[in-house]
């Protein structure tokens, strides 16, 4: 039953909820975008996935309970927006990842390649290699990693959820998720090595040359 | 108190559930305690977590501006 007093609350028409709605969803849009090309690897899916996001959040939009929290709500959508699609598209390769042994890539360790406790007092080679590596680069060597490795890296890695919240979001034992983290830990370091061999970062100093000697 | 002291081997075991902050609070301030007084370890520690820095900026990437079209117009007709 209205009372008179609920009756006088001002309700935000349809207007501007969509104006408040519009103006979030362009603030993020880098970030959805960003976070959905990781995921997806192509610029025509990743576009897809951020529009559905954004349709489904405008249809639940009544689920949100404060706008305040429409960042963390809008990027669980797009999650779940794109696991949907990757689940029913996820073939044979994708499961046999997870059959793959451990092996040298899976531990290995950028920081152990580049870090000479002997020059302790004349430079840090590993925070240069950092410094110098390309965002290019880094997009490249996750983009290369098996799909099931690359969504855990980006919910984890990239995006920040914690092991529990990417478990339940995958529907993975926790364990899986340790795991393939560990994995996909491994050979993104030894990717960005070797992408930063190519590119001629030496092992003592960030300088990129392009040309400089490296050899294998 | 309870002073015991974890080897390099351990830290270096738990080191990416401590910067996930996946750790409780005794094990994370084991690990800090190692950290203050362990030279190789801490330049590990933030070189890790100078990469995670970098990785968690792949995240972001300029919407093309026919993403930002789309969707204007779809928000336009909802």
């Amino acid at each position: 039953m209205a009372t008179s007093t609920r009756e006088t609350v001002p309700v935000a028409s349809h207007q501007e909820c969509r104006d408040q709605f519009e103006q979030q969803v362009t603030l993020l849009m880098d970030r959805l975008y960003g976070t959905a090309l990781r995921l997806t690897r192509h610029p025509d899916d990743a576009e897809d996935v951020v529009a559905e996001a954004i349709s489904t959040a405008w249809n639940k939009l009544d689920q949100l309970e404060d706008l305040a929290h429409m960042e963390g709500w809008l990027f669980r959508i797009l999650h779940h927006t794109f696991i949907s699609h990757w689940r029913r598209r996820q073939c044979r390769q994708d499961r046999e990842v997870e059959l793959e042994p451990e092996n040298g890539d899976t531990r290995f360790s950028l920081f152990e390649k580049l870090h000479q406790p002997f020059l302790l007092w004349w430079g840090t080679p590993e925070r240069e290699f950092i410094n110098a590596m390309l965002q290019e680069d880094i997009n490249k060597a996750i983009d290369n990693l098996p799909d099931a490795y690359r969504v855990v890296t980006v919910l984890v890695e990239v995006e920040g959820y914690s092991y529990e919240q990417a478990a339940r979001l995958l529907d993975l034992p926790l364990g899986t998720i340790r795991s393939r983290l560990c994995r996909a830990r491994g050979r993104l370091q030894k990717a960005l090595w070797q992408q930063g061999r190519e590119a001629g970062l030496s092992t003592c100093g960030g300088e990129r040359s392009g040309a400089s000697g490296g050899g294998a | 108190m309870n002073e015991s002291r974890i080897s390099c081997e351990e830290v270096v075991q738990r080191l990416f559930d401590y910067l996930h902050q996946e750790l409780d609070i005794d094990a994370s301030a084991e690990i800090e305690r190692h950290l203050h007084r362990c030279h190789d370890c801490f330049s590990r520690a933030e070189f890790e977590q100078k990469l995670r820095d970098r990785l968690t900026e792949s995240g972001q990437q300029e919407a093309p501006e026919r993403l930002r079209r789309r969707i204007r117009e779809m928000i336009e007709r909802f």
